[in-house]
């Protein structure tokens, strides 16, 4: 050990982590440089060292009250007043540990901390906190639905004992509580790790929940008077490190383990949310939020990841119909495929309309405007679908794909000629329309007599409607789980839609009926085999899309536009990193 | 200063030193202005206000005050905490929930004397520079409330109050908030929390010091009402003269609360240090109950480590010196050899047992107190205090196991030292200290093998297997 810094003009690691903003940390014996106040738990993990936790959450505030996280900490000692510091042989100081473990999720780093997430103190905390948390648990776990992705149980694998040493009478408390309309309390599950009430407070600006009553009577409810009835309050349960919020549409349902995930994203507004399906078999089971901090952050609203439900409902169309007289009947995709073309060729390219819809992909908006191209019309029209921001994550744009609209069919406004189309159609000048995923009876203002009088009607649905009844071919789509593609939010930012199931056994994707459409009213087109395909066309045509492909979007998308738009959650939660009250 | 003369019966005893406790019980004494003025009041403010801020803190400082509260710490390195070049108002607190169990000194005060504490609270606003404080009254007090409110009505009136204080440039207000009866707004971090609106959630700290992150996240203070009163006699009579009275680190006087099996309990304010245990209880307090012998004491609030009267501690007595063997009555009543003993001066509240008292009792007895105020927020006090408390249920009623102890204990080891807030020493300490004082007197409530100690049905197994294992062995 040297009494003082090194003779030599060697600059001390202090120093040169300081040029760059650094410090240095030692976690488990390894230095590594981090940004100075970076919070002892994000500087664990960016040296990949586990440290357990249950109260911590990077959005949310710390009150750090479950006490898993606690590790130990070092830092030099003071030099006695006068004296200079004296450094080690490798330039670092000498690290005193402190008796007394402290909590890593709310502490920062300074310049030669150390942290140690092993040893026996450590060991014996995190084991100490572990019986608390079981003692009066229920251990429910064969009834449960946070089975399989339980803390308590993740942890208590490593940090548990393998027989309980407590023998008293556990506390009781209220069970199966319905705080909500889709969620229930077990309060005997909870932890009382806060992250529901933070989260209900912080985020959801809707401070419903708290605790009452004192010490381990300590209980999860919802204020006097008050529902938990938040558009959020199913992210509670995602959060809900054990199964005491557990939401009512998933519950019971299936075990997690049995369930296989696919990362997608949101199609019922123009953020995108991005999202987790859960499925077995061909059923989703739920939809979750995933993180993407430029997105959704880690939330997103219930009224959207409940919305799969119609995708296993039973007016879904399972096969394309034709109409013949009065009466639709079941047909097969080659003769559906090409009554619809011809009788579109009976008419002159304007005497035709395409009305696409804004839940559409990229790929088939792509398409659709080839469709149109090959008709010789340039009625083409997306039916608008507008509401009112929530000022968090709902978009007053309710379609997911209107950026993505505006870029492909090279058009500032995509809604534009709806109005021309619907005049069109009521005057009889419109004699043809193909319409893709709307129901213009009900979404589009249209009369069902002006639908009625139309010689020839081509619709895409998935469930049947009015404009279904009303079409002389009907040909049944995908629904956004069904099928792959990629969409631009109201950022601008571009992003993959992902498949989790397979559509119903007659119904198709839907860039492939356009494609077949297509290909049957012009066979010479050169066939289209792959997604991929249409999106290299897009590529060569639109500059946002240039030298993209699919694989090159990846989980979490990318901005390809600016559109001046911005989310009005991410912005909040800016404020909050900005004041240091959330790692973010 | 007119000569003091006490009511009939509650004289002090000559070998205490009345500073803060002067008019406490005093003949033709009343809580009110008049009389406080008449006594020589508001002086020491008015003096105070002749100096720089800075000045009144260097006074503290250099009277080396520690916080009469429980914790000990120096009060003028508190007041130094305040970050420099602080824009945000500070507040002062005048912690006056007083709810260890054992202590009951401040309550006299507040009933008593409440123009002290009001005086010492603006001197101690001008030092800090607060323009608002306030006093955080225990539910319990409700008829001191009313007097204190009484009496800052009076202070406002005479101008000791309010804008431009006795014609100065300082102006100060102060509220007075009544809890809602919980031992954790003691804390002073839950207290803040309390006096925010909220739950007494106390803070985790770092970031949350007071001092510099406090009430509605500005500067705060928060003293005790025996430690605000203090500040006043030190202004009076200047911080190196305060300084003189009891031990070097362990100046000026403090209130001793006696209660239990002693002849006389009461309050009694001594110099720190000057006075031992056994001068306290067999002098100053008469001694043990007729025809008993002093078993156990708990010298600083019942969160304090019991000390065992028979025991000999080897500490530097005085602080600085050599160790040495001392026995229990020569441990004098100062915040540092009380330490080296192995427990805290803590609030003053000296709880004595005698020969009668059953450990597992009293032990029960602390537990079920912390349990029932724990405050809930973070994990081991929460759990681990009711699970001690029902260890010690089973124990009391002779259900316990001699395993039961060695639970009991490692229950408290896993609380000390890993919570939030103190709390988690506050519950954990007793169960420590009797285990380790006490063994072998728990050991003998314990039955070996009484069925309500072994429902768990591994152990249960675990013992089954090796009563066969021992049969077989013993069989020929």
């Amino acid at each position: 050990m040297a009494d003082s810094a090194p003779a030599t003009a060697e600059k001390l690691p202090k120093d040169l982590a300081a040029e760059k903003g650094l410090v240095n940390v030692q976690v488990d014996d390894t230095w590594i440089q981090v940004p100075s106040g970076t919070r002892m738990i994000e500087v664990c993990k960016m040296a990949e060292k586990e440290v357990p936790h249950y109260c911590y959450h990077t959005k949310l505030s710390s009150p750090g009250n479950c006490r898993m996280c606690l590790v130990q900490m070092g830092m030099p000692s003071r030099p006695a007043p006068g004296e200079s510091p004296s450094y080690e042989d490798d330039g670092y100081q000498q690290i005193s540990w402190m008796p007394r473990p402290v909590i890593a999720c709310a502490n920062t780093v300074a310049e030669n901390m150390g942290i140690r997430t092993t040893g026996d103190l450590v060991e014996e905390c995190r084991n100490g906190v572990m019986e608390f948390l079981l003692i009066n648990h229920p251990l429910d776990c064969p009834i449960c639905d946070q089975a399989g992705e339980c803390g308590l149980q993740e942890f208590s694998v490593e940090h548990g004992r393998g027989s309980s040493r407590f023998e008293e009478m556990k506390v009781k408390k209220p069970k199966n509580v319905e705080i909500g309309p889709r969620i229930r309390l077990d309060d005997e599950r909870c932890i009382m790790c806060s992250r529901c009430i933070r989260f209900m407070d912080e985020v959801a600006d809707d401070s419903v929940l708290g605790f009452i009553d004192r010490g381990t009577h300590t209980k999860l409810t919802v204020h006097p008077g008050r529902r938990l009835d938040s558009n959020y309050s199913l992210n509670t349960a995602d959060i809900c490190p054990v199964g005491a919020l557990t939401s009512n549409d998933f519950r019971f349902q299936m075990r997690v383990w049995f369930l296989k995930e696919t990362k997608s994203i949101d199609v019922n507004c123009g953020t995108g949310c991005n999202t987790v399906i859960w499925t077995r078999g061909n059923e989703i089971f739920r939809v979750t939020p995933r993180e993407n901090n430029e997105v959704n952050s880690s939330w997103m609203p219930d009224s959207h990841r409940l919305n799969f439900h119609y995708l296993h409902s039973e007016t879904r169309l399972g096969d394309p119909f034709v109409k013949t007289g009065a009466k639709h009947e079941v047909s097969d995709w080659p003769s559906a495929t090409s009554k619809a073309a011809e009788g579109l060729n009976r008419f002159k390219g304007e005497e035709v309309a395409v009305i696409g819809s804004g839940r559409m992909t990229n790929e088939e908006l792509y398409l659709l405007r080839r469709l149109s191209d090959t008709l010789e019309t340039d009625l083409l029209s997306l039916v608008p679908r507008l509401g009112e921001s929530d000022g968090k994550l709902i978009s007053a744009d309710r379609n997911p794909n209107t950026s993505g609209a505006k870029l492909i069919w090279a058009s500032k406004n995509p809604y534009a000629k709806l109005e021309t189309i619907r005049q069109g159609v009521a005057e009889g000048k419109i004699k043809a329309l193909i319409v893709f995923y709307e129901d213009l009876l009900a979404d589009a203002q249209f009369e069902a007599n002006d639908l009625a009088n139309l010689e020839f009607l081509v619709s895409n649905h998935i469930l049947t409607n009015g404009t279904a009844k009303a079409s002389h071919v009907v040909l049944p789509g995908a629904g956004f789980a069904e099928k792959r593609g990629s969409l631009v939010n109201i950022t601008g930012r571009l992003q993959r839609l992902n498949q989790a199931i397979s559509p119903p056994p007659g119904a198709m994707d839907d860039w492939e009926i356009i494609r077949d459409l297509i290909k049957a009213l012009e066979p010479e087109v050169p066939s289209r085999y792959l997604l991929e395909e249409v999106f290299a066309e897009i590529a060569e045509e639109v500059d946002e899309f240039e030298e993209l492909n699919l694989s090159k979007i990846t989980d979490l998308g990318i901005p390809i536009m600016k559109t001046g738009e911005s989310i009005p959650l991410l912005e909040s939660e800016k404020n909050r990193i900005t004041a240091g009250e959330i790692v973010g | 200063m007119p000569k003091v003369t006490y009511i009939e019966g509650k004289e002090p005893d000559e070998r205490e030193r009345r500073l803060i406790f002067r008019n406490i019980d005093r003949k033709g004494w009343n809580p009110s202005l008049k009389k406080y003025l008449s006594d020589g009041g508001y002086k020491a403010l008015k003096k105070s206000l002749q100096m720089e801020p800075g000045e009144v803190t260097q006074e503290v400082k250099q009277s080396g005050l520690r916080g009469r509260g429980g914790a000990g710490f120096p009060t003028g390195v508190k007041w130094g905490f305040i970050p420099p070049g602080n824009k945000k108002p500070v507040y002062l607190i005048c912690n006056c929930d007083e709810s260890e169990p054992g202590t009951f000194k401040d309550r006299y005060i507040v009933h008593q004397d409440p123009h002290q504490l009001i005086e010492g609270m603006v001197i101690s606003c001008f030092a800090v520079g607060a323009k608002l404080a306030y006093i955080y009254i225990r539910e319990e007090f409700p008829e001191a409330a009313r007097i204190v409110e009484n009496a800052i009505k009076e202070a406002r009136k005479a101008g000791f109050l309010g804008e431009k204080i006795c014609g100065s440039d300082f102006s100060c207000e102060f509220y007075i908030h009544r809890g809602a009866g919980a031992y954790i707004c003691g804390e002073e971090t839950g207290l803040i929390e309390s006096l925010e609106g909220k739950r007494p959630y106390p803070r985790i700290k770092p970031p949350y010091f007071p001092a510099a992150m406090g009430l509605y996240m500005c500067p705060t203070i928060v003293n005790n009402v025996e430690t605000l009163c203090h500040v006043k006699h030190i202004i009076e009579m200047g911080g190196e003269s305060y300084a003189e009275i009891g031990t070097p680190r362990n100046t000026g006087t403090r209130i001793i609360c006696v209660s239990g099996d002693v002849q006389k309990p009461g309050y009694y304010e001594i110099e720190v240090g000057k006075m031992t245990m056994g001068e306290l209880l067999n002098d100053v307090c008469g001694g043990p109950l007729e025809g008993r012998t002093f078993k156990a004491v708990i010298p600083g609030g019942s969160s304090a480590k019991i000390l065992r009267c028979s025991d000999t501690y080897n500490v530097s007595c005085p602080p600085g010196t050599d160790k040495r063997e001392i026995t229990f009555d020569e441990i004098p009543l100062d915040f540092d050899t009380m330490a080296a003993c192995g427990s805290m001066a803590g609030s003053g509240g000296v709880i004595v047992m005698d020969d009668s008292r059953r450990m597992s009792w009293v032990l029960n007895n602390i537990n079920e107190f912390y349990a029932h105020e724990s405050c809930g927020q973070c994990t081991p006090c929460r759990e681990g205090s009711t699970w001690m408390k029902k260890i010690t249920d089973r124990l009391v009623a002779g259900k316990a196991s001699p395993a039961d102890l060695d639970t009991l204990e490692s229950v408290a080891y896993q609380i000390d030292g890993k919570t939030i807030c103190a709390f988690g020493e506050a519950c954990s300490w007793p169960v420590e200290g009797m285990i380790d004082k006490f063994r072998d007197e728990l050991l003998t409530d314990t039955a070996e093998d009484h069925p309500a100690a072994t429902r768990n049905p591994e152990q249960k197994a675990q013992r089954r297997y090796l009563k066969g294992v021992g049969a077989q062995v013993g069989s020929p």
